[in-house]
C-alpha cells in the first residue's frame, strides 16, 4: 500500500507541481502520510520543493531525469568508440 | 523543451570499412565493444550473443551459466539497418513489459566504397514511464521533462 501511494504521488506530480494539501485531497491518505512519502522521494533526489507563501510546493526533479538520458548518451558514446576501433582495424577482417 | 532534453539519444561515427563489414562487425562483435560495466548478472559476462534474426535476442551469458536477455531484435536489414528493443529499466534491471521499453535503430550509410557512416538513434525513452510530457506545463523554471520517475518510485519501496 505504501508503494502504491508513493506511485500515485509521483503520477500526480507529473501533472503539475502541488502542495501536500493538494496531494492529500486527491488521495485516500492523510497529509501526514503524504509528507512522509514526499520526504522519501526528496531524500532520493526525485522530488524538490520550494516555498510559495506559507505553503511548500513539490515537483518532480528534472535533474534526476536528465541524468538517465546522459547515462545512455555516455553508454552509446563508449560503445560506438569501441565499435569504430574494431571496424577500422583491417587485421580483424578474418573474424 | 530543447533538443538535448527530448526523449532520444542520437550519435554517429564514421568507420573505415565497407558497409557490409561495418554491419557485420556491429552485429557479430557487439559483445566486444559494448561497455562492460553494466552487467545485469551476478557473475562476470562470458559472452554477449546477438542473434541475427527478427524475434531473436541480444543476451549476456555469465561465467556461471546464467543468462540475461535484454534486447529483442525488431528489424534486421543487412547491410543497411538493425532495430532492437532496449528492455533495460533506469536502474539497469531487465524490463519485462514491452510497453515500458525503448528502441534503438542503427543505420549504415555508405560514404564511399571503403567508408561507412553509422547512425544510432535510441528513441522513445519516455516509454520507460508514463505521462512525462505533461510535466513542463505550468512550470516556468522547468529544466526538462521527467523520465523514468515512475520506475524510480517503484524501486523506493525498500525504504517505505
Amino acid at each position: 500500500m505504501a508503494d502504491g501511494t508513493r506511485r500515485a504521488i509521483v503520477e500526480r506530480l507529473t501533472e503539475r507541481p502541488q502542495s501536500v494539501r493538494d496531494l492529500a485531497d486527491g488521495l485516500p491518505v492523510t497529509r501526514s502520510a503524504v509528507s512522509q512519502h514526499l520526504k522519501v522521494l526528496k531524500d532520493a533526489g526525485l522530488v524538490s520543493e520550494r516555498a510559495e507563501g506559507t505553503r511548500r510546493i513539490y515537483r518532480l526533479n528534472p535533474a534526476a531525469v536528465a541524468a538517465m538520458r546522459d547515462q545512455l548518451d555516455t553508454y552509446w558514446q563508449r560503445a560506438l568508440a569501441g565499435y569504430q576501433k574494431l571496424a577500422n582495424d583491417p587485421t580483424e577482417d578474418d573474424r | 523543451m530543447t533538443e538535448t532534453q527530448a526523449p532520444v539519444v542520437r550519435q554517429q561515427v564514421v568507420v573505415d570499412a565497407p558497409i557490409d563489414r561495418a554491419f557485420a562487425v556491429f552485429t557479430e562483435r557487439f559483445g566486444d565493444f559494448k561497455p562492460p560495466e553494466h552487467n545485469l548478472l551476478a557473475s562476470p559476462i562470458a559472452e554477449t550473443v546477438f542473434e541475427p534474426r527478427v524475434g531473436g535476442h541480444i543476451y549476456d551469458r555469465a561465467l556461471d551459466g546464467s543468462e540475461c536477455r535484454w534486447a529483442r531484435i525488431l528489424g534486421l536489414e543487412p547491410p543497411d539497418r538493425v532495430v532492437f528493443s532496449w528492455d533495460i529499466g533506469p536502474q539497469w534491471q531487465v524490463e519485462t513489459d514491452p510497453d515500458l521499453t525503448s528502441e534503438v535503430e542503427v543505420r549504415f550509410v555508405p560514404e564511399s566504397a571503403t567508408r561507412t557512416r553509422v547512425e544510432l538513434e535510441h528513441r522513445h525513452l519516455d516509454r520507460h514511464g508514463p505521462g512525462w510530457q505533461s510535466l513542463s506545463e505550468g512550470i516556468d523554471d522547468d529544466q526538462g521533462w521527467a523520465l523514468y520517475l515512475d520506475r524510480y518510485a517503484a524501486l523506493l519501496k525498500e525504504g517505505s
